[in-house]
């Protein structure tokens, strides 16, 4: 159950304001939400049959993890229980589509093989990309830029809210599954019978500590309407302007330039 | 600063004020019942009683968070009702018993500035109080931790710079000392004396009060049984011990 510990401090992690120092912590949030926003959009847009296409847009992850040292296979290890519902989107198109594309070797690659493929990419790309932007910027940054976009004020107070209300949880059932162990040596879970108590029990307590948190809030002038945003003492306009401008820039060109299947092509030249 | 408390006695100006309090949750017994007492402008008075005395209650109505009470609650001369909410929050600031729940954010620094941040002072302003903050209470080195990273004690200091930056005229503080090391509690006991303005500090820890609090209010069942001198209830034994409290552990060693 310690796996709770570390879900619970890889939400820690998450929260910090900023976990990268030099040039990419000059980069203002807004500049970091719209980047990933143009990603999701251009990564979405590709056509159902576009793997290549698709793959192309990995360069933006890579060089993000690489450049903002992100551990991309551990990112990609935690991340691996949202990946599993990505997975059966694509079922459906497996049974329906079963035109014979082409072949690898002699193994037929159908309509739906493709296509089932390119929306499991789109989903994995897709999380990974909100995934570095809340290791890049945090929280407390998102809602900064989320604010500068102008989602009104008490929105983004309920996503920060929620956000804290998660790791409340998270501590509650910890502390709670704690205390039932030490006393249920050897049971596997918690008993079938207990399960109805721990759930009253635990929403009651996570609703308690989440009051007090709240209330912690409301002592410090939070008038329960909107969140006040600090200064980014750190970020650059200039170089915030010339990061988007750029990283549009190349999703825009990875759209209109099969780029995998030129270098496919190129490569397959020389052989 | 004894003498500064005696003319503000003398002059009449309480910065806390109770008269006939009452309140109970959710129309059931008790919990606090025609409670009336003045606290002068930095005095530093002591709260104790068993459990369930009303303690934790009695600082939530001064700051507004628990309503519906009968009598009168004044905070520096305001009601505390809802329309002056926004004021007497500045006024007083409400250390939790639990760190965990005053602090929400990702970094001390943040927490601290979040405060200030919502009085919508500038930038620089909001540095400098979240830096004098944290220079009262001696960890101004740990103000880009985070705090999951951090101890009970430096929570705990960490909470109480949280309420400092907000610059109150008085400090409540619910038991400050729970569940911390001899070493975290000596350093506590230094900095709440150090804190400017009024305190009152409710605490089970009656060493810690006969540290820190010159005068001491004793709560019974949600009465008030005894107000006056620390020294002089907390080596009342018999008193101490009808309403569930033992002699501090340095009376005892002291008289031994």
């Amino acid at each position: 159950m310690d796996r709770l510990q570390t879900a619970i401090a890889a939400l820690h992690e998450v929260d910090r304001e900023s976990s990268t120092y030099g040039v990419g912590s000059r980069v203002h949030p807004l500049a970091r939400l719209i980047v990933c926003m143009g990603f999701l959009l251009t990564t979405v847009s590709f056509a159902p049959y576009d793997l290549a296409g698709l793959l192309s847009m990995s360069i933006y992850l890579f060089i993000t993890g690489i450049w903002e040292e992100i551990p991309i296979r551990k990112s990609l290890s935690g991340l691996r229980y949202l990946f599993v519902p990505v997975c059966f989107l694509g079922l459906a198109n497996l049974i329906y589509d079963k035109d014979v594309i082409y072949y690898l070797g002699s193994v037929p690659i159908t309509g739906g093989m493709l296509s089932a493929f390119t929306l499991f990419g789109k989903g994995v790309f897709s999380i990974m990309a909100a995934f570095f932007l809340l290791r890049l910027i945090g929280m407390q940054g998102l809602c900064r830029a989320l604010l500068r976009l102008g989602i009104p004020g008490g929105t983004v107070t309920v996503l920060l809210l929620t956000w804290r209300y998660l790791i409340v949880l998270l501590k509650e059932i910890r502390r709670m599954w704690q205390a039932y162990t030490l006393r249920a040596p050897g049971h596997r879970g918690i008993h079938t019978g207990a399960w109805g108590s721990f759930a009253g029990l635990l929403l009651l307590r996570s609703m308690d500590r989440a009051a007090d948190v709240y209330h912690s809030m409301l002592l410090r002038g939070y008038d329960g309407t909107s969140i006040r945003e600090g200064t980014e003492s750190r970020a650059g306009t200039g170089i915030s302007i010339l990061y988007t401008i750029i990283w549009l820039g190349v999703f825009l060109l990875l759209r209109s330039i099969p780029l995998f299947h030129l270098v496919g092509s190129w490569l397959g030249g020389f052989m | 600063m004894e003498r500064e408390t005696e003319n503000n006695k003398m002059a009449g100006r309480p910065e806390i004020r109770t008269e006939h309090l009452t309140f109970s949750y959710d129309g059931g017994k008790e919990v606090l019942s025609d409670l009336s007492f003045s606290v002068f402008r930095g005095e530093c008075v002591g709260l104790i009683g068993e459990n369930g005395a009303g303690k934790s209650t009695l600082l939530k109505i001064l700051v507004g968070l628990l309503p519906g009470y009968q009598g009168r609650a004044e905070v520096g001369g305001l009601q505390v009702e809802k329309k002056y909410l926004r004021q007497i929050r500045t006024k007083a600031g409400y250390v939790f018993q639990d760190s965990e729940s005053q602090l929400f954010l990702s970094t001390v620094y943040e927490d601290v500035a979040f405060g200030p941040r919502n009085y919508g002072l500038d930038e620089k302003e909001v540095d400098r109080r979240v830096m004098e903050a944290l220079e009262q209470v001696h960890i101004e080195a740990l103000k880009d931790r985070q705090i999951y990273r951090m101890s009970g004690g430096q929570k705990k200091l960490a909470a109480i710079a949280t309420v400092l930056s907000m610059r109150p005229e008085a400090i409540l503080l619910d038991e400050p000392s729970g569940a911390l090391d001899p070493g975290n509690r000596r350093n506590l006991i230094r900095v709440i004396r150090e804190l400017p303005g009024t305190k009152i500090v409710a605490s089970h820890d009656l060493d810690l009060i006969l540290d820190t609090c010159e005068r001491t209010l004793l709560l019974g069942e949600g009465r008030l049984i005894k107000d006056g001198p620390t020294e002089e209830i907390l080596t009342d034994e018999k008193l101490l011990s009808a309403h569930g409290l033992e002699l501090p552990l340095s009376l005892i060693h002291r008289s031994r």
